[in-house]
């Protein structure tokens, strides 16, 4: 162990995000400002979720920490040891046992239960941020449920690209109040936000904003009535594990462009091939 | 439509005061509008007549006074509701069309804006209202995905106008709208906004500098100087028959052609 | 229709040393149903100042001045504005238009403006247009690129699209020809025989003998040409 206080953050201020939390899961989606600690790590690469992370962990968790859907990135890896040196939590790499799960870019593809607790990692909590620069005007956009400039970005999206081309931070309304950004998550999860039993929680460190969604929230994706939010994924099977129904990464295997796919999960893909699952690219020694 | 058979004025301005610390921005300024007509406000720079107007579109907050729409006083609303004013019954037209839409978003994007913001959430529906309405202020439909900067000064003015008047205001303000664009196009703008008025019933506030504009577009006038109405009445009269010094001075001034 | 008792109009100069202009006083005339008055007097003698009073660009000094029963003294701008609609038609000797508007539209504006289908004001715009023998081909251009005799004719047009109650005429026939001189007399006859009071200014005096019922020497309103 170290010197460092339990989860490195000192007891006020995991208090004070503790209220923050609070405050978000009692008004989901709402962006809760909250007093952002410097951590001993770059802004980017997760010092919001650190932060929610830290404030949530008791001794008894077990932790997982994913990047992208992956346990063994670079970003993976040093938040999991963090906590691991600062907090002494057990760590897991499996969905199903972990009771916190901070989380890059990515849901689980296992199904989340009742007790468990999601920490995205959010770079820009304001979804109309890049219509609207001024955060006085966006604020009152929120507070007046001015929503009118979101669905001119995706009319724009229309209107360049014949489709929806958001394909990641796709903004959502929560329980019919406030849009929300789901932070950077492939459009494919968002149908996961919604009536999720497990507890999500969303901290951006450098904007120091905290929002929320309780379990079984309402979370609908925006859209068109005559073009409807389609949850899409690459049209193909994973090359490792044959799942028909996981995200997946595009992975450029050899300088002639050949490629293969393979679920973005790790611990989705792994616990398939030990079932015995295959796909088209598994060596029978895998 | 017959504004002499109303009762109630559209819109009632009573003693309206701005003040900048001891200076005057306008000062004790009424008067009523009625369903269908156009106001003009003249008066040289300075002479309070885009603090006025600023004023009355809720765009700065008077001293004192009241703007009463259908007989409620908006300076009184709550922010949602005078919000909901501006993108529903109101609207403002800028002098530079580059403070009133969006460069950074399509044409059909900006003329879509206000549907989307009352829910219209059809998009071929929305489209097809662009569409229409671009071709009202004389836009062609295929300029319908380009973007406001590759527009000319008087093409981006008539795509400000059909973005403000898609969603059927019923009063609309407007500051300077045929400033800084070329004489052949102040007129063709000016003959486009002299039916729209016309066909729609609208009710217009404009505030501009250039008697030729109120002249052809104005039922009515009020000249402001130093901050006050100094002179009120029918466009005509006041032009060919003014009776304060200034607007004397002021009518003489212009060059006739 | 027209009521005028003891008009008087003043003009102050504020910018010339307050200097004050008596430009009419005393001025007394009536206009009734079907009935043609013809304004005469030397030139500068004020009929144009007395016409454009009745039409409410002049303010009176005092006196009384009542058209279709509005006091015009008195009225709201917004009650002109509605009695120049619907029951006060004026036809000036100049063509005052916005550029760029085709003449049929300008002279379907009046109906235009009273709520008249588009169809049916363009209709009686074109003919009009055609019984004032302007050809077709202008219809769809700017009155602003016509001739001086065109342009009256599309300004005649546009004061007769809708039938006034009560109409001003500053020189109707002036520059034009025998034949649309012709037709400009049959509209104004017409126009009486229905029922519209109209007062005239009209130095053709072959056409005020024909369709004028009275004379009303504006001279004896002048300050100090007044006998």
């Amino acid at each position: 162990m170290s010197d460092y206080n339990f989860a490195y953050l000192d007891e006020q201020t995991k208090r004070m995000i503790r209220r923050a939390l609070l405050k978000a899961l009692a008004i989901p989606g709402y962006q809760v400002p909250f007093a952002s600690r410097e951590m001993p790590m770059p802004y980017g690469w997760g010092t919001g979720g650190v932060q929610v992370t830290a404030a949530c962990l008791t001794p008894h968790d077990r932790l997982k920490v994913i990047d992208q859907g992956a346990d063994d990135t670079t970003n993976a890896v040093s938040i999991r040891r963090f906590f691991q040196r600062t907090a002494g939590v057990e760590v897991t790499e499996r969905t199903a046992e972990a009771t916190v799960i901070q989380t890059r870019h990515r849901i689980p593809e296992h199904p989340l239960t009742e007790g468990q607790i999601l920490v995205y990692q959010v770079p820009i909590p304001e979804p109309l941020r890049f219509l609207e620069p001024r955060e006085t005007e966006t604020r009152k956009m929120h507070e007046l449920e001015e929503y009118g400039l979101m669905h001119v970005k995706l009319y724009e999206d229309i209107a360049r690209h014949g489709e929806i081309a958001t394909s990641y931070a796709y903004p959502v309304r929560v329980e019919g109040r406030y849009v929300m950004d789901p932070s950077p998550i492939p459009k494919f999860d968002n149908p996961k936000l919604a009536g999720n039993p497990a507890i999500q929680l969303f901290g951006a460190g450098r904007e120091s904003r905290i929002y929320a969604l309780p379990p079984y929230s309402d979370v609908v994706s925006l859209d068109f009535e005559d073009h409807p939010f389609v949850a899409s994924k690459a049209d193909h099977d994973c090359d490792l594990c044959g799942a028909g129904s996981s995200y997946l990464d595009e992975v450029i295997t050899d300088d002639r462009g050949s490629r293969m796919f393979v679920c973005s999960d790790t611990d989705f893909c792994n616990s398939r091939q030990a079932e015995g699952h295959r796909g088209r690219l598994s060596t029978e020694a895998a | 439509m017959d504004g002499a058979t109303l009762t109630m004025p559209l819109l009632a301005v009573e003693g309206l005061t701005k003040r900048y610390g001891s200076r005057i921005g306008c000062a004790d300024v009424s008067f009523d509008l009625w369903p269908g007509e156009v106001l003009g406000i003249v008066g040289e720079s300075g002479s309070g007549k885009s603090t006025l107007l600023s004023c009355l579109a809720g765009m700065q907050a008077p001293d004192t006074g009241a703007v009463l729409w259908e007989g409620r006083d908006v300076l009184a609303f709550p922010e949602a509701e005078r919000r909901r004013l501006m993108r529903g019954d109101w609207a403002y037209v800028h002098q530079n069309p580059r403070d009133g839409l969006r460069m950074g978003v399509s044409a059909g994007g900006n003329v879509g804006e206000r549907l989307m913001a009352v829910g219209a959430r059809n998009y071929a529906a929305i489209r097809d209202m662009a569409i229409d309405w671009m071709g009202r202020v004389e836009i062609g439909p295929d300029r319908i995905d380009d973007r406001p900067s590759a527009f000319s000064g008087g093409m981006q003015q008539r795509l400000q106008i059909a973005r403000n008047l898609v969603t059927g205001p019923r009063l609309v303000f407007m500051d300077e709208p045929t400033g800084g664009l070329d004489v052949s196009v102040q007129a063709r703008l000016l003959d486009l906004l002299r039916g729209l008025v016309r066909d729609l019933g609208l009710s217009v506030v404009i505030v501009t500098h250039d008697l030729a504009v109120v002249r052809l577009l104005a039922d009515r006038l009020m000249v402001m100087k130093e901050g006050r109405v100094i002179e009120a009445g029918l466009t005509d009269q006041v032009l060919d028959d003014p009776q304060h010094a200034y607007t004397q001075l002021l009518v003489s001034s212009v060059l006739q052609v | 229709m027209i009521h005028i008792e003891n008009l008087s109009k003043t003009f102050t100069l504020h910018n010339q040393g307050g200097a004050v202009l008596h430009v009419m006083a005393g001025a007394t005339l009536h206009v009734g149903r079907g009935e043609c008055v013809a304004l005469t007097g030397r030139s500068g003698s004020g009929k144009s100042t007395l016409m454009r009073m009745i039409y409410g660009n002049y303010r009176a000094a005092s006196g009384s001045l009542l058209v279709a029963g509005l006091d015009m003294v008195t009225a709201q701008p917004r009650q002109v504005i509605a009695l120049r609609r619907d029951t006060l038609g004026y036809v000036s000797q100049f063509l005052r238009v916005v550029p760029r508007v085709p003449a049929i539209e300008v002279v379907a504006e009046p109906l235009l403006r009273r709520g008249v289908p588009g169809g049916q004001a363009r209709d009686r715009a074109a003919t009009l247009l055609s019984r004032l023998n302007i050809p077709e081909r202008l219809w769809s251009l700017s009155p602003t690129t016509f001739s001086g005799g065109e342009q009256q004719r599309v300004n005649i047009a546009r004061g007769f699209a809708h039938a006034f109650p009560v109409m001003l005429l500053d020189e109707p026939t002036a520059s034009l020809d025998a034949a649309n001189r012709e037709v400009v007399l049959t509209l104004i006859e017409d126009a009486k025989a229905a029922g519209a009071a109209i007062l005239g200014i009209f130095h053709d005096e072959a056409a005020r003998d024909r369709i004028c019922d009275r004379r009303v020497d504006v001279t004896h309103f002048t300050p100090g040409l007044a006998a």
